[in-house]
């Protein structure tokens, strides 16, 4: 009987609450280090780690840490984990630490973890919990894959660091600073809007 | 290590290298507490007052990590400090504009979850800043939030009165909002011997 439940909590992250598109959380890390596709997904994986591996903790200790003090311990166990994340992607590779830069300790201030901890974990067993979290991992990973990848193709015509217009291909620059990140989130936020709007539309078509 | 005037820090970190438009921190209250000026000039200059207390005690923080060899700890002690700094600034708030703290409701206590403040403790520490640039940094970070918070509000206000398509309602406008934000911001690209 848990098993399809505990899917459903998996894929909930992923595509009915994504946190990027649909709840419009975790926007600094969103922003900030989608400049190409392969940092774009070596950030949404190093959060997905921290967030399956801080919800565990946080559902497994949630009988033991009192009510008062919740927040400061879900921050505490979060800031662990990043800081192991940190160390590791240090070690694995170093070019990938330069381009993340500060980006990976402020993982620690990404509300996406905390509200997952505070809304979720502590409320729910270890299994679920996890699924859920590595959901909502996979779920901001996709996100910032798409901007990654539009930012990339147009900003530098490339696409994991292949050429993909040829030589002529004149790069549209802005789209690798700072202002495309915001263009290419909205232009995102719209297509989704869009969808729901013709998903909307189609039921309420089907029911009259 | 780092030779930047108190001056250059200072303005680039206002203008060019406004926090929320150039380097993207500090997102959530940017989008979330940005609707009306009323809550946004006192959301920033609670925001600026809990960066500048993380700056300077991060900076004794780090100084006393690096002494002892724990630097492992950094993010640790960084995030505790704040959260309590944040405590701090609530209390005030609550006893002294109950009205205010109405208002502002979950984005006070989650300033300690903003990346701003979080980010100069740990730029600061990065770019081996001594004392007083770390506080030139901090302040100006704060006044560009600050800045940022209000121009924001201010465009969202206007655009109150404004028909705006149906598709693109909610998060989608002020996330454009922010892009020709910091595409007018890029303009002060230059200013303060650049980044």
């Amino acid at each position: 009987m848990s098993a399809p439940s505990n899917f459903d909590e998996f894929l909930d992250g992923i595509w009915k609450q994504n946190p990027i598109f649909v709840m419009v959380l975790g926007m600094c890390p969103t922003l900030a280090v989608t400049v190409s596709a392969v940092n774009a997904i070596s950030m949404g994986l190093a959060t997905t780690f921290v967030l399956g591996a801080s919800c565990l903790l946080v559902s497994l200790l949630r009988h033991s840490i009192p009510k008062q003090v919740r927040i400061a311990s879900y921050i505490v166990i979060i800031a662990t984990f990043v800081t192991v994340v940190d160390y590791a992607i240090q070690a694995i590779s170093l070019d990938l630490y330069e381009a993340l830069g500060a980006y990976i300790k402020l993982i620690v201030a990404n509300c996406i973890l905390l509200g997952r901890a505070e809304a979720h974990a502590a409320k729910n067993p270890p299994m679920p919990a996890m699924l859920n979290a590595i959901g909502m991992g996979f779920g901001f990973t996709l996100g910032l894959f798409a901007i990654g990848c539009v930012r990339e193709i147009l900003g530098a015509g490339k696409l994991f660091d292949i050429s993909l217009f040829g030589p002529h291909f004149q790069p549209w620059v802005v789209m690798v600073l700072p202002p495309g990140g915001f263009f290419v989130l909205a232009g995102w936020l719209i297509v989704f809007a869009a969808f729901d709007h013709y998903k909307t539309k189609r039921t309420l078509g089907v029911q009259a | 290590m780092n030779n930047d005037t108190i001056a250059n820090i200072l303005l680039t970190t206002i203008l060019p290298g406004n926090f929320v438009l150039a380097m993207f921190l500090g997102m959530c209250p940017f989008l979330g507490v940005s609707q009306k000026l009323s809550t946004a000039v006192p959301m920033g200059i609670a925001t600026a007052f809990v960066i500048l207390v993380a700056s300077v005690s991060a900076y004794f923080l780090n100084m006393l990590l690096v002494h002892f060899h724990l630097e492992f700890l950094s993010v640790i002690t960084f995030i505790t400090v704040i959260a309590c700094a944040v405590q701090l600034v609530e209390m005030f708030v609550k006893k002294t504009f109950p009205e205010l703290f109405r208002q502002l409701g979950i984005y006070l206590p989650l300033i300690t979850t903003n990346c701003a403040v979080l980010g100069v403790a740990l730029f600061q520490t990065a770019r081996n800043y001594n004392f007083a640039q770390s506080l030139a940094y901090s302040i100006g970070g704060g006044i560009g939030f600050t800045l940022a918070l209000i121009l924001m509000a201010g465009l969202r206000e206007r655009m109150q009165l404004s028909n705006v398509p149906t598709l693109v309602q909610g998060a989608a406008i002020s996330v454009i909002l922010g892009g020709l934000l910091s595409l007018s911001f890029m303009g002060f690209s230059g200013i303060g011997g650049g980044e």
